[in-house]
């Protein structure tokens, strides 16, 4: 909303600069963007002249050699408008002066003559399109075009080199208001003259809408026309006004200046005034050409579905059944509170105007401005809701101005079709909810001041108030607490509001233990010497394809969005690896040599019966927000557990003249996982799978205490390819499976100093495809209770061994927590493992 | 015998003298000292003696052996340090050499990084953390948080919506959490909820993905002047001592009444103008710079979550929100919301 200072000040002038009053204003309540200014940025250079001779250019048809009297003496201009001429007292910018757009005057020299300045026309001073030619500024002030406003000299005939920032509204602030959704009465600039009178307390004028214009036309309104309303809860008032005698003509240049300086183009005096008085009430109007309307018949209807019909920005549109249309007798002639159609327009030709001020109903408004993307001036106010009261108070200024402007005749009457307005909104203001609320004490006295001055009145009753609220917010203040926001930011928190800590006792701040975890699995992966990444919620619905999962795979079919703003984000992700992977691949672009990264985020998977949500949740407990366990009495519409997911290309630790450089292998980044699981005090294993985007052969499973925790391995050479990668290896895990089974903080103490271990070395012959896991496995139940530990520390695959063999080396710690071994235990222990060996085709090393 | 003691010292003594290493050095002291050696015979076989002999050799025998425990000793210390010099010597390496790579070190992003600061800011003031789902439920993104259908409101941020169910959308804002903490806590209730949120929007200070941290105090008689209190104490741990909050009214659907909240811009101290008088850059001259919203629950939301504890007659307080990209963008100079989901591993690791 662009509010003109000066148009303002017309009806509360806070005595204060625009800069001030900006601040004032955001901090009760109204944003105000920026302060710009009505044309040239700065009224600097521009001046009165009298043009004293003007005489045609020796070299140009077109051009006139001036002479002007700027005050400080006699200047030479070229000027090129045909209407100049000696006597006339015009606006003439001097050479430093800037124009609207920022052109700078200059000396110039125009098919050699040179000239020292130029003379304005109204456009070229960002006062609208004005007259042809330069503007022509009148001598004696009462006669101006420009009625005399605040701070400008309002008598005197116009001396040359006065100021032009006296006589025309020039380089004036303008105050660019972001109204809050909820302030429809702050899209008028009198709503917003009444906001200043409320915070500055400064005097506010009467209301522009005090006074009607005399009915001098011939009949009466229904003579001319008639309305229905088919849909009275979509329309719930419907006026219009007849005039006769109208003079379509451009508005004079004061009414241009202003509609120029808030943002709208001039176009003819009725459309002008129109939109002027939308701007200065807030409710919007519309006129249409009386003679185009058969019979003068209007309908309010509910559009049939499909239907169409060309609007004024010469778009054709189309209907569903929830539009609403204002039609005659031959089909739609605008779109309620949107936009009019062609057929009836204001045109030069206009002679009578039947003029329309309605109520919409916001929602509908709102819901068919969006079905359309169709937006308009009317339409932005229209969808906050409107009270039908504000009708009468268009009409009547609307009226005056058309009556006094166009030359028209108002035909007496007005057709006013009117479901129920509402009766005006009483509330009960509770002194003591005011303090309660805000923390702040308010004498009575100041919050019946605030109130009255925004409109309401406020009746004394004991410690209570007793509020009517004013039509202009009766939408949006409807209770109490709307009153106690009113008489707080009126009162100014800035300047009044202590600052407190809530006196609530029995509050204990935490994060939980599964929070907690997920910190230190994220601060494990850091330490590991994996950087962590945040990588996108969405992706390509093509992701499961380059990833090579199937079609009837649940991660082929995440959650898709209905509105995306691209394709390739249109789909959630269902995988960590996929953004893993596009990181990567834009790092590796940009000349990294090596990636390890890591990120701890969600992953979207559909629920329901196919879903994975009822099957894995089912089997774990305890199920937190980490798991898609939501806190709320509805469920989460989808499946969102959190992981862990990691990537590594290239080495884990760069090249040196020491070696190394070995890019990161499943073991490699096994290890880190293993890392992780340690610190968070979980055992894990891993058994082969088969997963489309893993090296067959160089992947796992990764399971937690018996439960599939997620995946590790390789990646697929095609998947690589799919990225510009050479390899990769990456692991991605479901974090609250992993926290399930933490023991991390639960640990018990193991005495393990006050006997000595004894450790050998064992190592093992046996079949290829015996895992070194099973191994391990059965050696630690063949050891019994005194071998503590067993841990694989070599591999051996060679010729010696013969085809089908390998060797693994385990390091045995046996240990008893109440005596030192005897060697002859020890010796026993290790004969039952040998046994136990060969039932998987193991034998010792000799 | 005394002169034979005599042979044996001044023979040992010689060698001793002689011995070029350590390991020489050992042999002879075995040589004349060890348990096989001569003057060990000697004086082991004193008892032996005639009485009147016994003292002279024993003292001769006594004195040579300890006059030789000192040479040996002497001389080790000196071949010693000399041999230690010369392994020394052998030892130097080439100091001009690049140290070996350390296994490198990991970079917590920084929006986990900035989410977390605020956790543990909001901790110490007395607040939980809690958790929604990002994909959720129209009811919880705007119904319950009083923006009815057809709400402007509604339309104030652009919504992705789920294709499956037009009921079901990606989350505007963290605010959802809200209602959900309380359907499942009775009052009093103080949580934050920090976590990912969706608008469809995208430029430099708009990401179609982005994270907020929601807040979130109510009991009894908790009021506008506590939040001023807490915006204050959480705006200074953030962004250092000396920072204040203010809040300007503003109006959200679920908060009445509502505010935008600033902190003093950090740069320029508040003033809006910088040492050499130039106009803030960060605040834009303005003294303060935006951080978020907040305001009172509105009644209407906590009539959603009436029948557990919350009658708004009895309980009130108050919400706030924030964007964590912001504070970062903020705190660090980040000129673009982009890069945070960019991942550049060069800008990754510029924050550790």
């Amino acid at each position: 909303m662009r509010v003109p200072y000066s148009w303002l000040r017309e009806y509360c002038d806070p005595g204060i600069g625009s800069g001030e009053l900006a601040e004032r204003l955001a901090m009760t309540g109204t944003e105000v963007e920026r302060v710009g200014t009505i044309g040239p940025p700065s009224a600097e250079g521009f001046v009165v002249g009298k043009v004293l001779s003007a005489e045609p250019h020796p070299n140009a048809d077109r051009l006139r050699v001036c002479t002007v009297d700027t005050g400080d003496g006699q200047r030479t201009i070229v000027c090129g408008a045909p209407n100049v001429a000696a006597g006339q007292t015009v606006p003439v910018a001097l050479p430093g002066a800037t124009l609207p757009g920022g052109h700078k005057i200059g000396m110039a020299k125009l098919r050699g003559v040179e000239s020292a300045g130029m003379i304005c026309a109204a456009s070229e001073l960002g006062l609208g399109e004005g007259p042809e030619g330069i503007l022509v500024l009148d001598d004696d002030r009462s006669g101006a075009p420009y009625p005399p406003y605040e701070g400008t000299k309002r008598t005197g005939s116009l001396v040359p080199g006065t100021p032009l920032a006296e006589v025309l509204p020039i380089a004036e602030p303008v105050l660019e208001l972001e109204v809050t959704p909820n302030r429809v009465d702050c899209f008028g600039v009198y709503g917003v003259a009444r906001e200043v009178h409320a915070i500055s307390a400064a005097p506010l004028a009467p209301e522009p809408w005090a006074e009607d214009a005399p009915a001098e036309g011939g009949g009466e309104v229904g003579d001319y026309a008639s309305v229905a309303v088919e849909v009275p809860d979509l329309c719930p008032r419907f006026t219009a006004r007849v005039f006769t005698d109208v003079a379509i003509a451009a508005s004079p240049a004061w009414l241009q200046a202003r509609l120029t300086a808030a943002g709208q183009r001039p176009i003819n005096n009725v459309v002008d005034i129109t939109n002027y008085v939308m701007l200065l009430t807030a409710q919007p109007l519309h006129a249409f050409d009386l003679d185009k309307v058969p019979g003068g018949a209007l309908t309010v209807r509910a559009a049939s579905e499909g239907e169409k019909m060309k609007t004024l920005d010469d778009v054709e549109r189309t209907f569903d059944a929830e539009t609403v249309l204002v039609c005659d007798s031959n089909g739609p002639s605008g779109i309620a509170g949107i936009m009019g159609g062609q057929v009836s327009e204001v045109s030069e030709q206009t002679t009578s105007v039947l003029l329309e001020v309605a109520t919409w109903n916001g929602t509908n408004i709102l819901r068919t401005s969006r079905m359309l993307s169709l937006r308009s001036e009317a339409s932005s106010r229209f969808e906050k809701q409107l009270h039908p009261e504000l009708c009468m108070r268009a009409q009547r200024i609307a009226s005056k101005l058309i009556v006094e402007l166009c030359g028209a005749r108002l035909v007496p009457g007005t057709i006013d079709v009117a479901a129920e307005i509402p009766e005006p909104r009483q509330l009960t203001l509770r002194g003591e909810r005011v303090e309660g609320l805000l923390g702040m004490v308010i004498e009575q006295a100041d919050q019946v001041a605030y109130l009255e001055r925004l409109g309401f009145a406020a009746k004394p009753s004991g410690n209570d108030l007793e509020v009517t609220v004013p039509a202009d917010r009766h939408y949006d203040v409807t209770r109490e607490v709307d009153l106690i926001e009113e008489v707080g930011r009126v009162h100014g928190l800035d300047q009044h509001l202590p600052s407190t800590l809530p006196a609530v006792a029995g509050r204990v701040g935490g994060l939980t233990r599964e929070q907690r975890l997920r910190r230190r699995a994220e601060d494990t992966m850091r330490d590991l010497g994996f950087d962590e990444v945040v990588g996108w919620s969405f992706t390509d619905p093509g992701e499961p394809g380059r990833l090579r999962i199937p079609a009837d795979d649940p991660r082929a079919n995440g959650v898709v969005l209905s509105n995306p703003l691209s394709e390739d984000q249109s789909v959630m992700r269902t995988t960590l690896l996929g953004s893993l992977l596009d990181i990567a691949q834009r790092n590796l672009a940009r000349g990294a040599d090596r990636i390890s990264i890591f990120e701890s985020g969600r992953v979207y998977l559909p629920s329901g019966p196919t879903g994975l949500k009822t099957e894995d949740m089912s089997v774990l407990s305890p199920v937190g927000p980490l798991f898609g366990g939501f806190a709320g009495d509805r469920e989460a519409p989808e499946f969102e557990p959190h992981r862990i997911g990691s990537l590594a290309v290239g080495p884990l630790v760069a090249k040196s003249w020491r070696g190394g450089g070995e890019p990161a292998d499943f073991f490699a980044l096994k290890g880190g996982l293993e890392g992780l699981a340690g610190q968070l005090g979980v055992e894990l294993s891993a058994d082969s799978i088969e997963e489309p985007f893993l090296h067959p052969g160089r992947s796992a499973q990764v399971n937690v205490a018996g439960q599939p925790a997620g995946w590790i391995g390789e990646l697929h050479p095609l998947v690589c390819r799919a990225w510009d990668l050479e390899a990769a290896v990456a692991f991605e895990i479901d974090l609250a499976v992993l926290l399930a089974a933490s023991q991390a903080g639960e640990e018990t103490f193991e005495d393990v100093t006050t006997f000595p271990a004894v450790y050998q070395d064992l190592a093992v012959v046996v079949p290829t495809e015996v895992a070194a896991a099973r191994l391990r496995e059965t050696v630690l139940a063949a050891g019994g209770d005194l071998l503590y530990a067993a841990e694989v520390f070599d591999l051996y695959e060679g010729e010696q061994l013969g085809e089908g063999k390998k060797s693994l080396a385990l390091r045995l710690e046996f240990r008893a927590a109440d005596r030192t071994l005897t060697d002859e235990e020890v010796v026993a222990q290790r004969a039952a493992i040998e046994a136990e060996l060969t039932k998987i085709g193991g034998s010792l090393r000799g | 015998m005394l002169e034979r003691i005599e042979e044996i010292r001044v023979e040992a003594a010689a060698a001793i003298e002689a011995a070029a290493g350590t390991a020489e050095l050992e042999e002879l002291r075995v040589r004349y000292l060890g348990r096989k050696a001569e003057l060990t015979t000697i004086l082991r076989g004193i008892a032996e003696l005639p009485t009147e002999e016994r003292g002279k050799v024993g003292g001769g025998a006594n004195k040579a052996r300890k006059a030789l425990e000192e040479m040996l000793e002497s001389r080790a210390q000196t071949l010693d340090a000399g041999e230690l010099e010369s392994r020394l010597a052998s030892d130097r390496v080439d100091v001009t050499l690049p140290g070996a790579p350390p296994r490198p070190l990991g970079h917590t992003h920084l929006i986990t990084r900035t989410t977390r600061q605020i956790e543990d800011v909001m901790v110490g003031l007395g607040y939980r953390v809690m958790e929604g789902p990002e994909v959720e439920h129209d009811y919880y993104n705007f119904t319950a948080l009083n923006h009815p259908p057809g709400h402007p409101a509604r339309m104030l941020q652009d919504t992705f919506y789920v294709q499956s169910d037009p009921e079901v959308l990606l989350r505007t804002h963290t605010s959802p959490v809200q209602t959900r903490s309380m359907e499942a806590q009775p009052p009093p209730i103080f949580m934050i909820a920090p976590g990912k949120v969706y608008r469809r929007d995208s430029d430099a200070t708009h990401s179609p993905m982005f994270h907020q941290v929601e807040g979130l105090a109510i009991g009894e008689g908790v009021t506008l002047a506590d939040l001023q209190g807490t915006l204050d104490e959480m705006l200074r741990a953030i962004f250092g001592g000396a920072r204040k909050a203010r809040m300007r009214p503003h109006f959200f659907p679920f908060t009445e009444p509502s505010v935008e909240f600033d902190v003093s811009c950090f740069q320029c101290e508040g003033s809006g103008a910088l040492a050499d008088g130039e106009r803030c850059n960060l605040c834009k001259g303005i003294g303060w710079i935006e951080v978020g919203g907040a305001g009172m629950v509105d009644p209407n939301v906590l009539g959603f979550v009436e029948s557990n504890g919350y009658d708004p007659e009895r309980v009130q307080g108050f919400a706030f929100g924030m964007g964590v990209e912001r504070i970062a963008m903020l705190r660090h100079g980040v000129p673009d919301l982009r890069r945070f989901f960019d991942n550049d591993v060069r800008v990754l690791e510029q924050f550790s």
